[in-house]
């Protein structure tokens, strides 16, 4: 069981939570001239690094708020979580 | 090398079997190769198996970082089947499944295939529809397909929940008869043996650490065992293929995820098939142990880490406990992960590369056990002739960016879902 540590509500399970993917994908701008390239890149493609992940999570059954969480993929260890406007050093 | 059959079984029960010969040998590395496999899995043994034998290819060696079929091969639930309604899914493995029919002979080695046939429940009138016509796309590929109603369903497997008031109740199935599972060991096994016989050496323990790329060329890689040249390298490492992608400034449509399955303890023969579930993701046959052999879910968030975890088996086993009550009475023997490499539209690739003697072959999701023997055919002739053949020609690196995707259950790129 993964504990996750909701900005808002604090310590809950992973049960209330569903999953998001990599948080780092930004989709291109609205309105701007891009490449087919830069759409491949942002719909497709994806780095899955082992090691830190910074990935939404979505606190479904609990404030239904999106978050972003700082997690390892090979151990599983979560070591920071933000709100999802929260600025990201 | 040392033919199998019952006289040399009789032959060496005379001398305590002491005396037979080692199935693969344990070389050192040499210093240059003409092709480089790395990962020693079904997909990777496959496909040196097949280089050698149908393209005379022999100078090849597979780098393996652990153990030979110690990853997915020797991790999956060993379902084999052709049920796809894709003309470039369809055909490439009803290509496969020919191979699995041969497959004992041709690598002279028991894989135990046993041609069980599959069956896809469906618990509504519309799954009724969507398996009416993926049965219909089968048939037109060549490809066997039987829609059954709920007496005939209930005829095959009257051990599923076929009372009243269930909450998915079973209106039919579609099966595919010629479909069935297969001693994943010895696939793994058997391939590595006849490799090893034709001149493939097989390197354990070896971890690749790096590429030699120069000028868009492949010239080596780099392992904990040292450097070794090659002219062609190609990559069979399923859940690990991002890591090595970043080692070649690769990023790829593919994501890496955990699936786990399971094992009940062993309990006297009674289920014939492979079902599904179709209200959830669940699946079971029962092996020739005795267990039931179940899956499901993947644990839905990105992860290399083998080890499953617990949230997501219990609601998979609830899905089987809704589809086969019995499974609640039967205790667990053992559960256990693999990393699966998932790719955005469900389908895998083997494909070139822009790196120049570069080959790639990955994003099996969760279907790469069956297709191993057609993987490694086609991906030894994509590496033999540096082109794809007509079966592999859809399953380019390329079809994200050009919208060619293969979305067999057109669930798009949240491949924790799919």
């Amino acid at each position: 069981m993964l504990y996750i540590n909701c900005p808002h509500c604090g310590l809950r399970s992973q049960n209330e939570f569903a999953y998001g993917g990599d948080a780092t994908v930004k989709r291109p701008e609205l309105n701007k001239e891009i490449s087919d390239q830069e759409w491949d890149n942002f719909v497709y493609l994806r780095k899955s690094p082992r090691g830190k992940h910074l990935e939404l999570w979505h606190h479904v059954s609990g404030c239904r708020q999106w978050i972003k969480v700082e997690r390892d993929t090979s151990t599983h260890e979560i070591f920071k979580t933000y709100k999802a406007n929260e600025a990201i050093e | 090398m040392q033919k199998y059959s019952v006289f040399s079984l009789i032959k060496n029960a005379f001398s305590d079997h002491q005396n037979w010969e080692v199935a693969w040998k344990d070389p050192t590395p040499k210093k240059e190769y003409d092709v480089i496999i790395i990962g020693g899995g079904g997909h990777g043994l496959a496909t040196a198996y097949y280089l050698a034998k149908e393209h005379n290819i022999t100078n090849v060696a597979i780098i393996e970082k652990g153990w030979i079929g110690g990853g997915n091969v020797g991790r999956n639930t060993t379902i084999i089947r052709s049920n796809y309604m894709h003309d470039e899914n369809g055909l490439f493995s009803e290509f496969g499944m020919d191979l699995w029919r041969k497959m004992s002979q041709d690598l002279n080695y028991n894989v135990m295939f046993s041609p069980r046939g599959i069956i896809n429940l469906a618990h509504s009138d519309a799954q009724m529809n969507a398996y009416s016509r993926r049965g219909n796309s089968m048939r037109l590929n060549g490809i066997d397909a039987v829609l059954l109603n709920r007496e005939e369903v209930q005829k095959l497997i009257p051990m599923a929940d076929f009372s009243d008031n269930v909450r998915f109740p079973i209106f039919g199935g579609l099966m595919q008869p010629s479909a069935g599972t297969a001693r994943h060991d010895a696939v793994a096994w058997g391939y590595a043996r006849q490799a090893d016989s034709m001149g493939v050496d097989i390197i354990q323990n070896c971890e690749v650490t790096g590429f030699d790329v120069s000028n868009g060329k492949i010239l080596g890689v780099r392992t904990s065992k040292g450097d070794i040249k090659a002219k062609k390298v190609g990559l069979c490492v399923a859940g690990s293929t991002n890591i090595l992608a970043e080692m070649l400034n690769m990023t790829l449509p593919i994501e890496t995820h955990l699936l786990q399955a399971c094992v009940s303890e062993p309990i006297k023969p009674l289920l014939d098939h492979v079902v599904t579930f179709g209200a959830g993701h669940f699946y079971c046959s029962q092996s020739d142990k005795g267990e039931m052999v179940m899956g499901g879910d993947l644990d839905g968030y990105n992860s290399y880490s083998q080890r499953g975890n617990l949230p997501t088996l219990q609601h998979v086993l609830t899905e089987g406990i809704a589809m086969f009550p019995f499974l609640s009475k039967l205790k667990m023997l053992r559960t256990w992960g693999g990393i699966m490499d998932m790719s955005m539209d469900g389908s895998p690739i083997i494909d070139k590369t822009h790196i120049n003697g570069l080959y790639l072959n990955c994003g099996w999701c969760y279907g790469g056990f069956k297709a191993t023997p057609a993987s490694g055919w086609t991906f030894a002739h994509t590496i033999a002739q540096d082109r794809v053949h007509d079966l592999n020609a859809g399953y380019s690196l390329n079809r994200f960016s050009t919208g060619n995707l293969i979305d067999e259950k057109g669930l798009g790129t949240k491949t924790w879902i799919s």
